[in-house]
């Protein structure tokens, strides 16, 4: 095996989204020896597709907002399963970042003062609840995920970041005491397959909506980083929330912004009704995300819903007028007209409840690192492994993220992973090196790919994932269901194991890219149904008909996956902010 | 409805001495689809056909190629605005050396747009908060900003086809127009002498073929008139 080529980096990070590009500018302008590896070109990255903006108090709209409003509504909207030291750092540290970006020549929209445009989001309210509706969502009209993720690439290439575009992270590699040392990975122009050495590793390879039929995620939203933190034995923290974002485009699954709620859109049923009234009846159309998908589910399963199925709900946007769209949603109007073949400015957009969003994920603390759990109960740090974005789980989500705290999640944590790592450098990381048979163990998989001679069609399998999440382990769950899901899984893997990759060429090989995508498909839809069948309560995204309420006596916890023996165990939330006092849970309304 | 007539461009280093057309039968069940979803049914058939794609939904740039003649991106393009007589035939972006079937390598298109420094430029130190800046100042990137590097342009361009090492390419300039028209960026100067040469932004001819092409409706020609009035201005 040592005719692996080998690259050494001080610090690699798998993912060139938001997240990784804001983790690599920190290390970049540190002047450590960086690369960025990731499969697409950096601008490729599903951060681009993010529409409405990121959120942050920065007292642009209302001078006297406070980011103690936004870290309530951040850990009332995650139903309280947050960690609260995680969401004071990020909405106390969120301003700071915000600015960065501006400075770095985002093209943020304009208040008539020069400051930053912002706009209503769901969940936002000020002065804890009680003052009414916020506007904190920073936003560069409909296109904010584009602006922000050009930008970051841009001032890394001002940075001269070395980038590894187009080169695939198979696998990571362990020393014998369990550190990780780097990882495996392939460059997809050539097919050769090298062994990167790090002293830091950062999985920012972001979510995996792809494990549904339907979803807003891109198709390279696959679960890169989570499959290769299972596989290499590490656990996953709260796996069974998963946002299902209220405005997919039926049928596409294309995003529709919740911006569109916040510029004043609203959600009708077959009868006209701005049905949101009766569901919540302060924040309406801008309650949490998870309200407003299960109102709409709700709506279509009382036979409320729209078109000949009734199966979809209608986004009514036409009163805003064409002025309102083409200045603050130009994007939506552009994706309505291709996707739903419908002119926003004269009649409503066809949408449902889509995949969007993993609030779980690799469990970190705010430096990214990170953590395990011991038999006891107590956490450790995994040494050389470092999370951030979507697929780390800090966990400033809990249960149900609001919308526009997934782009200042991805800078404030990049950011803060950057930093970190650069501190534990000029201190200095000595690990023991891989091993041969540590090398080996990492190249498994591709191996077993590359030897395949028969054996089930790799599109086909992933179909099948994509149905039986779809099915089981939608807005809406049930243990029967839910048992027949984990079933059908675990014989689904099985033939997974036995796949066939038809061809072995080397040269742009985009079949074995999606083999080994398909794996870690099949590692986050595991994980997914278990921790989704375990957790016996209904909180935030996670919605069962068979426990339909908040269990804070025994679930007022963080679920933690352990793929060594699929088990699910419990993790303390931590209820301990340094600077404000505890957001004690209340009962969630809108 | 009969079978989507569909013909590919299909190279790959390893096996094939020359690239060659490849016909496909695919079958849509009559459906409007996009171009992308036959690039998947296609794979379906032949695992080994290669493309890029990422997004699906027209923003990330992945999926730009040749379609019946015109370059666009395959994730919104439907057939109906592409298909005649049910045939459809599919290249990769013209002028780019193919890596194989449609990748094609896309660095000499990077190399220009690094190389017009795309990023903000300003001396003057950051405040603690934002820089301000008007909305009628911000209006102005509006239409150049938007540019999603998906080399749908600079790969319809005759200019670029002859100097892709000189002529930066309407994509290059489009940014680099972005950053020159952008109240908060104070390297105009450096950013104007760097482009002073015959070539950079003078090999444009106004053909045009970069307005009909983009898929985010963008107007590089207009962007390299403006840089070239700002050019005559500062020469005179």
């Amino acid at each position: 095996m040592s005719n692996l080529r080998s690259l050494t980096f001080d610090a690699i990070i798998i993912g060139g989204g938001g997240s990784g590009l804001r983790a690599a500018l920190e290390l970049a302008k540190s002047g450590k020896k960086t690369a960025v590896l990731s499969k697409v070109f950096p601008t490729r990255s599903h951060t681009v597709s993010a529409q409405g903006g990121i959120t942050c108090a920065i007292a642009s709209d209302d001078p006297n907002d406070d980011w103690r409003w936004h870290m309530y509504d951040t850990v009332k909207g995650g139903d309280y399963i947050a960690d609260q030291d995680a969401a004071e750092y990020m909405c106390s540290e969120g301003p700071k970042a915000v600015f960065e970006l501006e400075h770095m020549g985002l093209p943020f929209s304009r208040l008539d003062n020069g400051r930053i445009y912002q706009r209503p989001f769901g969940g936002q309210s000020k002065n804890f609840g009680e003052g009414g509706q916020a506007a904190r969502t920073c936003a560069a009209a409909d296109r904010t995920g584009h602006a922000l993720l050009h930008t970051l690439y841009q001032n890394n290439l001002k940075n001269n970041t070395v980038f590894l575009n187009e080169w695939y992270a198979v696998d990571l590699v362990k020393n014998a005491s369990g550190d990780v040392v780097g990882c495996i990975a392939m460059c997809i122009e050539t097919g050769e397959v090298v062994h990167v050495k790090s002293k830091a590793t950062v999985l920012a390879t972001g979510g995996a909506g792809r494990i549904y039929a339907s979803t807003t995620n891109a198709l390279i939203n696959t679960g890169d980083g989570i499959g290769m933190a299972l596989r290499a034995g590490f656990p996953m923290q709260d796996m069974e929330m998963w946002q299902f974002h209220p405005t997919g485009i039926y049928g596409a699954g294309t995003l529709v912004t919740e911006g569109c709620r916040g510029e004043g859109g609203y959600l009708i049923n077959k009868d006209g009704e701005r049905f949101m009234e009766r569901y919540a009846p302060n924040a309406k159309d801008l309650a949490g995300r998870d309200v407003v998908a299960r109102s709409m589910v709700m709506e279509i399963l009382e036979g409320r819903g729209c078109g000949e199925k009734g199966d979809h709900v209608f986004l009514k946007l036409d009163h805003l007028g064409e002025e309102v769209l083409g200045k603050r949603l130009p994007g939506i109007v552009e994706l309505s007209k291709t996707f739903a073949h419908v002119d926003p400015a004269k009649d409503p957009i066809p949408v449902v409840p889509t995949c969007h969003y993993m609030m779980g994920g690799i469990p970190t603390n705010i430096h990214g690192q990170a953590i395990t759990m011991d038999e006891s109960g107590n956490d450790h740090i995994v040494n050389g492994l470092f999370a951030c974005g979507e697929a780390a789980c800090v966990s400033v989500h809990g249960a149900n993220r609001l919308g526009g705290n997934s782009l200042l999640d991805l800078v404030v944590f990049g950011r803060a992973a950057g930093m970190f790592i650069e501190g534990a450098l000029n201190e200095g990381i000595e690990y023991l090196d891989a091993s041969e048979s540590d090398i080996e163990f990492a190249m498994k998989r591709i191996t077993r790919w590359n030897e395949s001679e028969g054996g089930e069609s790799i599109p086909e399998l992933k179909a099948e994932l994509q149905e039986i999440m779809q099915t089981s382990f939608g807005v809406f769950r049930e243990e029967k269901n839910m048992l027949e899901g984990v079933d059908k899984l675990a014989k689904l893997r099985e033939r997974i194991a036995n796949a066939h990759l038809p061809d072995k060429s080397n040269a742009f090989n985009t079949a074995r890219v999606e083999a080994l995508e398909l794996d870690n498909l099949m590692e986050v839809a595991e994980a997914t149904a278990i921790a989704a069948l375990e957790r016996k309560e209904s909180r935030g995204a996670h919605s069962r008909y068979d426990y339909p309420d908040r269990d804070d006596v025994n679930w007022l916890k963080h679920s933690l996956f352990f793929p060594a023996t699929k088990e699910l165990k419990k993790r303390d939330v931590n209820f301990k902010p340094k600077t404000v006092d505890t957001f004690e849970p209340k009962v969630r309304t809108y | 409805m009969s079978n989507l007539q569909v013909s590919v461009y299909r190279y790959n280093p390893e096996t094939d001495s020359a690239p060659y057309m490849q016909e496909f039968q695919v079958d849509t069940k009559g459906r409007d689809v996009m171009v992308l979803d036959v690039l998947h049914m296609m794979k379906e058939q032949d695992s080994g056909l290669a493309f890029r794609r990422s997004c699906r939904e027209g923003v990330c740039g992945s999926d730009g190629m040749n379609m019946n003649g015109k370059n666009g991106l395959a994730c919104i393009t439907p057939l109906s605005d592409v298909v005649k007589n049910n045939k459809l035939v599919l290249r990769p972006l013209p002028g780019l050396p193919v890596i194989r079937d449609m990748v094609v390598d896309m660095g000499l298109f990077y190399k220009q747009y690094e190389r017009i420094q795309p990023y903000l430029q300003n001396d003057t130190p950051a405040p603690a908060i934002e820089r301000l800046q008007s909305p009628e100042d911000r209006d102005k990137l509006d239409g150049l900003y938007e540019c999603i590097l998906c080399a749908c342009c600079s790969t319809s361009c005759p200019s670029f086809w002859w100097n892709p090492e000189k002529f930066v390419g309407p994509a290059g300039l489009l940014q680099s127009y972005r950053f020159l028209a952008d109240s908060r960026d104070t390297a105009t100067r450096e950013r104007l002498s760097d482009l002073e040469d015959p070539f950079s932004v003078f090999r444009c001819r106004g053909i045009m073929n970069c307005v009909a092409v983009c898929p985010k409706g963008l107007n590089p020609t207009r962007a390299i008139g403006k840089i070239r009035e700002m050019l005559l201005a500062d020469a005179t």
